[in-house]
This record gives structure tokens, sequence and C-alpha cells, in this order.
């Protein structure tokens, strides 16, 4: 039995389908990431997974229970993080603790020894008497994220829990993730950052409310038709404009240097000789492995 | 070639905290220049001081020609600034906020009929600017805030993190069009926490702790620490600035 399980679910605002006909599932002790662009549908299904949203079509279901039927077994279940997690700005960190710790019926005994634990693990004890408004972003989130586990969830719903978070502190997040999973926790987040879904079990990729694929990162990678080649070459508008008139290739600025696609130029030689004949000159070409990346935004179809 | 940005130890104090310590760099006109660092470095004080909205306490420079101390005022119409907050009026439709905020840098009549024209051609904004802004998804407002931030014409653009939240496909035309200004002679001066995006930039620094630990091209960075990556090099550079006192 999967931990988390989502079977055909549809949700419209009015004329717009925001999510269509979308499954997927995720078991104890894995990582989902749920991938797509702006307006996917994304927060749309997190907030109804957490019964913030009535949806028209399909069922939510977490272990053995079901979403439409035991709503109250499932919120001591279920640790929620949405994008902007209302934190108290006023209060210090262990008062926006205490406060969701209330929200929960934790007892006093209970909290005392959840928060140290909670302190250890987002290193946020030396802070504790901080107000929530003088955090940087990094420190917020793992607040936020503090606060969505106080009442020890087996399952982890989190909608785009690192935006405007730095490299750093991103990647304390998610070591913190990876510790929640390897304890059995579930993990299900929604994430526009490709290096975050290559650090899950699998990701769902949905565009337009719709599953597009899923698999794991490996998986997907190797979804990518096509070949990608890197070029050094002084990328004025003159060679990128030379470039894009060419049939079958697709040119992109990559910093000092330029990424060409091609579906079917599979060869160095092959973009050498196009390259040639257009008397494009560059100092050196390889091929490169694509990226999820550039997974991603075939798949968006541009 | 004259350089956009010039400074020379800039500092800015708040009581005894040191937002800003003694940072010197030079940014070439036309140059895409990625202003790197952790939440809290100093990054947004740095930027407000090259903008001419604060004061330094010490140290001095030149931004677009003018004096960040003397001349701030004319500093700020020679620069556009796009903030991590898309600044954009909900009620108001895309066109109806680009008419906002081209007056409010001097612009009307048919100049600015021409400029929103030529804005909205260049990022392609199409129908989305007949729509209240409040109402767009956010790469469509992270498009319409750089064309606000662009309609008169500055010379520098100051981008503080223009992607957050905005996923892969709109950040990589964003991209595109950033290029495109700087192809036009556009400086751009641009803060971000994705290091894939920092390694679009010509140069980069790094910012920890009020002061700027490294300075250089992407590829020179990565190799100094002979680190797979730009972001494995920023972690390890910061945590051993750390462990460093």
């Amino acid at each position: 039995m999967s931990s988390i399980s989502v079977e055909h679910i549809v949700k419209s605002y009015g004329d717009i389908v925001a999510v269509d006909d979308v499954s997927f599932s995720n078991e104890s002790g894995k990582i989902l990431a749920l991938v797509g662009p702006d307006g996917a549908g994304k927060t749309s299904l997190l907030r109804l997974m957490c019964g913030l949203l009535d949806f028209e079509r399909g069922e939510v279901s977490f272990g053995s229970i079901n979403l439409r039927y035991d709503f109250e077994e499932i919120k001591k279940l279920l640790g929620y993080m949405p994008q902007n997690f209302s934190l108290y700005p006023d209060l210090t960190v262990e008062e926006n603790l205490k406060f969701y710790a209330g929200l929960f019926e934790i007892s006093k005994k209970e909290f005392s020894r959840k928060k140290e634990f909670l302190y250890e693990f987002s290193n946020l004890g030396p802070f504790r008497k901080r107000r929530a408004s003088n955090l940087s972003g990094g420190m917020k989130q793992k607040l936020a994220l503090s606060c969505a586990l106080i009442h020890d969830p087996k399952i982890l719903i989190l909608d785009e829990p690192t935006t405007g978070v730095d490299p750093l502190s991103r990647r304390q997040f998610w070591d913190i993730l990876k510790k929640l999973r390897d304890e059995g926790a579930s993990i299900l987040v929604s994430t526009p950052y490709m290096d975050e879904v290559v650090m899950s079990d699998r990701a769902v990729f949905i565009h337009h409310g719709k599953k597009l694929t899923e698999g794991t990162p490996e998986e997907l990678t190797a979804m990518y038709s096509g070949f990608v080649y890197t070029l050094q070459v002084k990328p004025t508008v003159d060679t990128m404009e030379a470039l894009n008139s060419i049939e079958g290739i697709v040119a992109r600025r990559f910093g000092a240097s330029i990424h060409i696609y091609s579906d079917n130029l599979s060869k160095t030689e092959d973009i050498s000789e196009t390259l040639a004949d257009r008397n494009i000159e560059f100092s050196s070409l390889a091929q490169i492995e694509p990226e999820l990346e550039d997974v991603f935004i075939q798949m968006m179809g541009n | 070639m004259n350089a956009a940005v010039v400074v020379n130890n800039l500092t800015k104090k708040f009581g005894d905290f040191t937002a800003v310590d003694s940072i010197s760099l030079k940014v070439e006109t036309g140059e895409i220049f990625g202003f790197l660092g952790a939440n809290g470095a100093g990054k947004t004080t740095a930027i407000r001081m090259l903008c001419g909205l604060l004061l330094p306490t010490s140290g001095d420079g030149i931004v677009a020609g003018h004096d960040i101390i003397k001349e701030n005022e004319k500093i700020k119409s020679s620069i556009g600034y796009m903030s991590q907050k898309f600044s954009l009026y909900p009620d108001l439709t895309g066109k109806e906020n680009l008419v906002f905020y081209g007056s409010l840098y001097g612009l009307f009549g048919d100049r600015l009929k021409v400029r929103i024209e030529s804005v909205s051609e260049l990022l392609s904004l199409g129908e989305f600017i007949d729509r209240p802004a409040g109402s767009l998804p956010v790469g469509w407002r992270q498009r319409l805030a750089l064309g606000a931030a662009i309609l008169h014409e500055p010379k520098i653009l100051f981008l503080d993190e223009p992607t957050g939240g905005v996923d892969p496909v709109f950040r990589r035309r964003f991209w595109e069009t950033l290029y495109k200004l700087a192809d036009k002679g556009t400086t751009l001066f641009v803060t971000t926490h994705y290091m894939d995006e920092a390694e679009f930039c010509r140069r980069i620094s790094i910012m920890h702790r009020g002061r700027i630990i490294e300075l250089g091209t992407p590829g020179d960075i990565i190799k100094k620490y002979n680190q797979p990556n730009l972001q494995e090099t920023f972690i390890s550079l910061i945590l051993a600035s750390d462990n460093n006192g």
C-alpha cells in the first residue's frame, strides 16, 4: 500500500481545468518531486491533497485512509508547508514553534522534548529567541519546516519550499529532507529547481494540469530525444542569428559559450560540417550530455 | 570602453553592524555581472548604494558616470531596477503598469507609446499586456516587471533575484532577453541564487558577511577551487570562510 496515493484527480475553476486526471503515488522513505511550469496546477494539487480545496473527481488516500472519509485522521499524519508559510513575524523562533504545537494539542512535556530535537535538526537552536522577522530567508524556511514537523507527521507535503533561498541554505534544507526520508517519511515536494529534482527519488512532470511523465531522475534524463553540443565561439548577435537560421538547430547562449540542440545531427562532425558550410568559425566543439532541464524544456514544447 | 560601475572600499554600517565591508569592483559597459552571495551577505545593501538609494558610510564610486555620493539623484534616471518582489500594481493591466512606470521616468505622449510597443515586442508580452498584472502567472509578471524597468532605456540594469520561483522555461527565455539587452550595450548587474544562471554571467563576485571573497569568470573560479561546478564551489567557499571565522 502506498503512503501517498492520488488517483484520477480532476479539479476545475469554472471553465478552467487546473488538474486534469492526474494519478501518482509515493512510498514511505521516498522523496517524490512534483515539477511543472508556473500555472501547471501544482499548488492546486497539493492544496486539495491536504483537504484545503474541494475537487470534482478522483481519490486521495494516505496509507489506508481516504481523504474524503477520514480527514481528522489525516490531519495527524500530514505536515504541510505552503508556498507562503505563515510565520508570526513578531514572535520569536520558539514562540512560533509553541504556537504550532498548541494548534496540534501537543503537551508541554512533549513540546520541550520535540523542540530540542527540531533545533538540533535545523541548527536554529542559537536563534531560538530571535524574532521570525529578523531571520534570513534560509532560516525562515527551516523554521517553517520545523513548524510543519511539530506533530511528527509521517507524510510531508511541501510547496516550493526553497524559493529565494541561497545555495548553501538550500543544500542544508535538503539535507534535512533526506534525513526525514531516511527515517521513513514519505515526502512530496513541488519545485522549479532541476537540481532538487535530481536529489529526489522520483519525479512527476505536469503541464497544463496533466501528467506528462514520471520516473527516476536518471529515467527522465534518458527521455531526451536529440543531441546537445557546446560550442566555443564569440556569441555575437550575428553568430546567434546565423546559428538559429540553420534548419534543425537551436542555439542558446550559455555564459561565454553556446549550446547547440539538434534533433538529428548525432555526431560532432555533422555539426562542424554544417558550421563550415555557413562560414561560422569556432575554437572548439564537443558533444555534451543533456541535462534534466533540457528534458523539461523539450517536454514543455518550448 | 568606460566602466559602467566602479566602486572603491565601499562600506555601510548600521550601528555596530557592518553590512557591506569595504568592497571594490569594476563592471565594464555591456557586461553581464553576477553579484552572488548567501542570504544576508549584504548584496541588497550594496545594490541600494550603487543605485543611489543609500549613502555609504565610507568609500566612493561612480555608477553610469555619476558619483554615488554627490550625484546620487542623477544615478536614478540612468539606471533601471527590478527587484525580487516585482513591484507591479495588481489591479492595473500590464499596459497601465507600463504607462505608470514610464511617466515616473518622465516618458509621455508618442515617446511613451513607442517605448511601450518596443518593450512589448522585445518581451513578447502579446495579449498578456491587457490583463490585470495580479492575475498573471509569475513568469509573465516577471517579464512585465522587466519591461517596466527598461522603458526609459537605462544604461545599467540592476536585477535583484529576478527569477525567484520562476520555472526553467521562463528563466531560459528571460536570459535570452538579458543577452539581447547586453548586446545593445546595456550593462547588467544581476543577483541570483541559481548557480546555473550565474554561469550565464561573464564575471561574478561572491559576497559573504559583507565582503567580496571571490571575483572572476565562473570558469576560472571553478578551476581555482578544483570543484565540479559553481554550486559546489559556492558552498565550499562559504563553508571554508565560516570555518576561518
